[in-house]
């Protein structure tokens, strides 16, 4: 039977990444597929989405950005306290060809790094492109060194790796290289700029869509997206380039927790 | 085989989404139609925008599901635009679900929503999950859910069904008396409870607002119960609403005298396209059973 109730659990580790974001790691088998995403709940607070970013057979993690009053109070959780977990929800990225690029910006490379160690166990040459404001907020550089992933690296201000958008490195990949798939995380601008250039080169492209969400599975339609109604919780996140492409919500307005639209 | 009539209202099917399920955008509401649903219903909107309860809004149990989305709304102007979107893109009824907090708004409300055009309006009395905010549910009382009906049909052209809560002693009394107020047709019923969930390894209520209303199949006796007394007692026509999940039940609320049954928690169960799969399972029984059409069904448990 389908039962949507919480399985609570303390946190095992909590991992510093880099200056306002954290990963969490609990012990617990979670079956999931990279792109998919569990709700977080913090008894008696709230309960928001986040993507998984790791896991093995024992554990998983997920890696959040504190941003707002919900992701400040669970960075300010320690290690031993409870939360609980729904999920694991939504569909994950489907892997295609031997050789492929990640495209990540901010905490959007969380569940690009679950990717990431997935196409290696599957013999995927794997190129991860990180794409950050500034050197400080560079996410998993050491992990994907440790896991020898073929990690390049842009900053807005050009403070680490080479000056300018992840979105100018894919360029010189798409045309350079032989690449079967693209997938990112990230910004919606940025996405949408991944995803036009893969649909201009006829490379297969997915993406990983972020809408304010309050079930998760797929009832209360709070994240659906225009033009199809296309529910991000169940029906996604991940999606192919070309159909966001084809959504007229798509890099343009999300809807808030009322259900008005908002502009990106 | 399928058709039925609201209030002269063609519907190809009896199978109606009901309001606060995939019911926040237009999009969303034309998918429920491309999955067969006969008639949609918007969440319920209100004249102000209001952000709803915090999460977690919704969870389920062995029997169903509570929930408590707090009545989120955009605001009355967003919802018309959302009801004209759908009226420009889909053929399919569509019923403009309202609520508020005074008696006069509802009034308001029904007057700014009537400007998109639906198909009808439906006044939502009954949500039992912001007590707190909008005191006891105008369902509550007969004279209080009459003088609702009342200012809301004197303020729009459009038919009224009011929207009825299980959670009353006398449901009969409550739907004559909106009857006589001049509603055109009542669904029945809103969630029962409230009820609540509790975690016991957090030792805490799961919903955030602490109790929800209950739906789904803990649900559907006292819906069928609710919808066979109301048939009993008034002549307009009824939606039948609660813990419909397949032909089968959807047969069972015919016969206890709706013309048409909505579906909420069916859409978790069985998907967005349960409203092909109810229809198809109908026809099937109506087949075996030598119904033609549904005229034969409805109110025929009381005969
Ligand atoms: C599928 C999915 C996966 C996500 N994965 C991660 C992740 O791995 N790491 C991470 O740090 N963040 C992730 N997020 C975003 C995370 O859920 C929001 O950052 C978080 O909810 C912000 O809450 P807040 O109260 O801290 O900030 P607020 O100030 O309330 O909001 C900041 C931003 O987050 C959005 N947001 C707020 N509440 C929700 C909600 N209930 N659902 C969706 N968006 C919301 C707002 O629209 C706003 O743009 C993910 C979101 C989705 C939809
Ligand atoms: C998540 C959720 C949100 C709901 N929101 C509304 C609402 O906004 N307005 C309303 O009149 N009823 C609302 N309802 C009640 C349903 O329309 C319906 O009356 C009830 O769920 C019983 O039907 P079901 O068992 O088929 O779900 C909501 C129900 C659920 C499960
Ligand atoms: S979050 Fe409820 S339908 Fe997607």
């Amino acid at each position: 039977m389908k039962l949507e109730q919480p399985i609570v659990l303390p946190i095992k580790k909590i991992v510093n990444e880099v200056s306002k974001i954290k990963t969490f790691i609990f012990d617990h088998k979670l079956d999931s597929k990279p792109g998919q995403f569990i709700n977080l709940w913090i008894p008696g607070f709230d309960e928001k989405p986040f993507s998984i970013s790791y896991q093995d057979d024992k554990r998983f993690a997920v890696t959040v950005a504190c941003i707002g009053p919900f992701t400040d109070k669970i960075c300010g959780l320690k290690e031993g306290d409870l939360v609980g977990i729904r999920g694991p929800y939504g569909n994950p990225f489907n892997l295609k060809g031997k050789n492929i690029v990640l495209v990540g910006g901010g905490c959007g490379c969380g569940p690009l790094a679950f990717l990431a160690d997935e196409a290696l166990k599957n013999k995927i040459n794997v190129n991860f492109v990180i794409g950050a404001r500034t050197k400080d907020a560079l996410l998993f550089l050491e992990r994907m060194k440790k896991s020898n992933i073929k990690t390049f690296v842009t900053t807005d201000d050009g403070s680490f790796g080479v000056k300018g958008f992840a979105t100018d490195l894919l360029k010189d990949f798409l045309e350079k290289n032989h690449i079967a798939a693209v997938y990112s995380c990230g910004p919606e601008k940025m996405m949408k700029k991944v995803a036009e250039m893969c649909k201009d080169k006829k490379i297969y492209c997915e993406l990983s869509l972020e809408r304010y969400m309050k079930c998760g599975f797929g009832i209360c339609g709070q994240c659906c997206m225009d033009d199809s109604g296309f529910r991000v919780c169940t029906d996604g996140p991940i999606i192919k380039g070309e159909e966001a492409l084809n959504m007229k919500e798509f890099g343009n307005y999300r809807r808030d927790a009322s259900g008005k639209k908002v502009k990106l | 085989m399928l058709t039925t009539k609201l209030c002269g209202i063609r519907l190809e099917n009896p199978a109606i989404l009901a309001s606060g399920i995939l019911g926040v955008t237009a999009s969303s509401l034309i998918n429920a139609a491309n999955n067969g649903a006969g008639a949609v219903t918007t969440k319920s909107i209100s004249l102000e925008e209001r952000k709803g309860h915090n999460n977690p809004v919704i969870v389920t149990f062995e029997a169903g599901m509570i929930n408590a989305v707090g009545l989120s709304s955009p605001g009355i102007e967003n919802g018309i635009e959302e009801v004209k979107e759908f009226k420009r893109r889909s053929k399919t009824p569509i019923i403009a679900s309202i609520f508020a907090s005074k008696t006069l708004d509802f009034g308001e409300a029904a007057k700014r929503i009537s400007e998109s055009k639906p198909d009808l309006i439906e006044v939502n009395i009954s949500c039992p999950n912001v007590e707190a905010e909008f005191g006891k549910p105008f369902a509550a009382d007969a004279k209080v859910a009459a003088s609702v009906a009342e200012i809301v049909k004197n303020n729009t052209k459009t038919p009224v069904f009011v929207k009825l809560s299980p959670n009353v002693s006398n449901i009969k009394e409550i739907a004559k008396a909106v009857e006589e107020a001049g509603a055109d047709g009542i669904t029945a019923v809103n969630t029962a409870g409230p009820g609540m969930v509790i975690d016991i390894k957090a030792a805490k209520p799961i919903l955030h607002n602490k109790m929800g209303g209950v739906s789904g199949n803990a649900l559907r006796p006292i819906a069928v119960r609710c919808v066979y007394d109301i048939y009993e007692t008034v002549k307009i026509p009824i939606i039948g609403t609660g813990g419909i999940m397949n032909g089968r039940d959807a047969i069972e609320m015919l016969m206890a005298g709706a013309t048409a049954v909505g579906m909420g928690s069916a859409v978790y169960y069985r998907g967005i396209d349960v409203f092909k799969k109810v229809c198809s399972e109908i026809e099937e029984f109506m087949k075996e059973n030598g119904y033609s059409n549904l005229k034969e069904i409805t109110g025929r448990a009381h005969k």
